[in-house]
Order: C-alpha cells, then structure tokens, then sequence
C-alpha cells in the first residue's frame, strides 16, 4: 500500500516555533483522514511535533531522520 | 534574674485589656474550589521592549498553533505594535505628537529594554535572528492573526495616545477595557503579564 500524501509543507531552515505554527495553519487545509509531510532543521522540533500531536489529536504517523533533515507524517484529526 | 518592669506605654492595652478580649474562633478553612481546566492564555503585552514582545509573539503563536484559545491585550507601550509599521506620527494633540516622534511606533521598530545602543541591540538581533532562521516580532504576530488568536487593542492607552482604528493593523479587534480582561481571568483562564 502506497500512503498518499495530500500536502508537503518545507519547514527547513526555520526555527522554534515556525515548524509547528506553519504545521497548525497547513494542516487546517486538509479534510480529516488527509496526511501531511514536514521537514524541518530545528532539533527541538522532534520533541516538538511529538508533543503538538498529543495537545491537538493530530497523529503523528512517522517521526524519522535523514541526516540533519527531520521529517514528519501527521494524519489530520 | 530579676524582670525589670516595662515602662508603661500612654494608651497600650494592658494584660487586663487581653483576658477580656473576646476569643475569636478560627473559620475553618476553606476546601480549595476545583478549578476547571481551561485551554486557553491571556498574555497581556504592556511593556513594548522588543525582547518580552517576541516572547509575546512566540507563546501567542505556538499556543494558537497548538489548539489553544489565544488572546492579547495590547496596553501602554506594549500598544505601539499595533500602529501601521509605516505610520511615523500619530496623536491629535502636540504632546501626543511629541510622544509619537520621541517613541516610532510599529512592530518593527520596538527597541531592548538592555543592551540597546540607540539601535546597534535590535539590528544585532535581527541579524542573528535572521542567520538562524528565528521569526521576528512582525512575522509572529501576522501568524498568530491568522491562527485565529484574538488581538484586543486597549481602549484607554487608544485615547492616551490620541490613535484611531485606521492607525491600526489589519485583524485587530474591538477595543475593550480591564473589565474584559478581567472577566476572562475570573472565568480561569490563565494571564501573563509582558
């Protein structure tokens, strides 16, 4: 099974809190189910996105790591 | 050991004047109220300096982001981010005026509350800033407008300062007085003061 992604948002290069506030006003496009895909820099942003995820219901599918490159899956609530 | 008697004082209660006083049983004391949890902040800007109005800007925006229900209250000097960054005057009267000049108003011109070297400060911290990928003031407010975070302007500090709704930035709400504030306060959600 292919996971379709329905938005990809470039976060790289930005830091606290710009990953998670450009996340909440992405996500807000998509309709429930919908997944989208983050890349970030920020090193804070692996604690981050895990505990936006918690605070907001979205689920955080994946959460991995490509040299200084984090990426995240989020399936909208 | 002999006591030296104390010399009396005009008007003092005696020990006399204590036995007769009436003995004041303590109320007992209260259950704490459970408080209901809120998911929501007040942030009160009142200072202005360009370091607590990030942090102001930062907390709206994260917590906006994070689902909360956000509102500032933008008071005194703190108010000076809401002016049009390409407003340089504003008042009705001279000393309004003066005050204008003496203190450029908008986002992008607040300045340190240390270490502010008539401008050398805020430009160092805009370029680290920049260099590291840190939003500024401006850019954070403009992001937590547009995650619905409410921007109540101060109502008095409009009057002191002699500004009206068009001196204002786009998604500004209804001017409102302490009261409000305070209604929501009362009503549990928590305020920081910057």
């Amino acid at each position: 099974m292919t996971v379709q992604i329905a938005q990809r948002l470039d976060a790289r290069n930005l830091s606290c809190p710009m990953p998670i506030v450009k996340t909440a006003i992405a996500i807000k496009a998509l309709v429930s189910g919908e997944l989208l895909e983050v890349l970030a820099t920020d090193k804070g942003s692996v604690k981050d996105f895990a505990a936006w995820s918690r605070t907001t219901g979205n689920e955080l599918v994946e959460s991995t790591s490509e040299g200084p490159v984090f990426r995240f899956l989020l399936r909208k609530k | 050991m002999t006591t030296t008697a104390r010399p009396e004082i005009p008007g003092a209660f005696s020990r006399e004047d204590y036995a007769a006083a009436p003995i004041i049983e303590p109320k007992p004391a209260r259950a704490p109220e459970r408080r209901t949890k809120t998911n929501s902040l007040i942030l009160i800007a009142e200072s202005g300096d360009l370091e607590k109005t990030w942090a102001t800007t930062i907390l709206a925006s994260s917590a906006a982001a994070s689902g909360m229900d956000v509102t500032i209250f933008f008071t005194f000097w703190g108010f000076m981010a809401l002016v049009k960054p390409e407003k340089r005057t504003f008042g009705e009267t001279w000393m309004q005026k003066m005050l204008s000049v003496m203190n450029r108003p908008g986002i992008d011109h607040l300045k340190l509350s240390r270490l502010n070297f008539a401008g050398m400060g805020p430009w160092m911290m805009g370029k680290l800033a920049k260099e590291n990928g840190i939003a500024k003031p401006g850019e954070l407010l403009e992001m937590a407008i547009a995650l619905g975070v409410t921007i109540l302007p101060c109502q008095m500090s409009m009057d002191m300062f002699g500004l009206k709704r068009e001196d204002l930035i786009e998604g500004v709400g209804e001017p409102v007085g302490a009261a409000t504030v305070l209604a929501m306060i009362a009503d549990g959600t928590p305020a920081l003061f910057l």
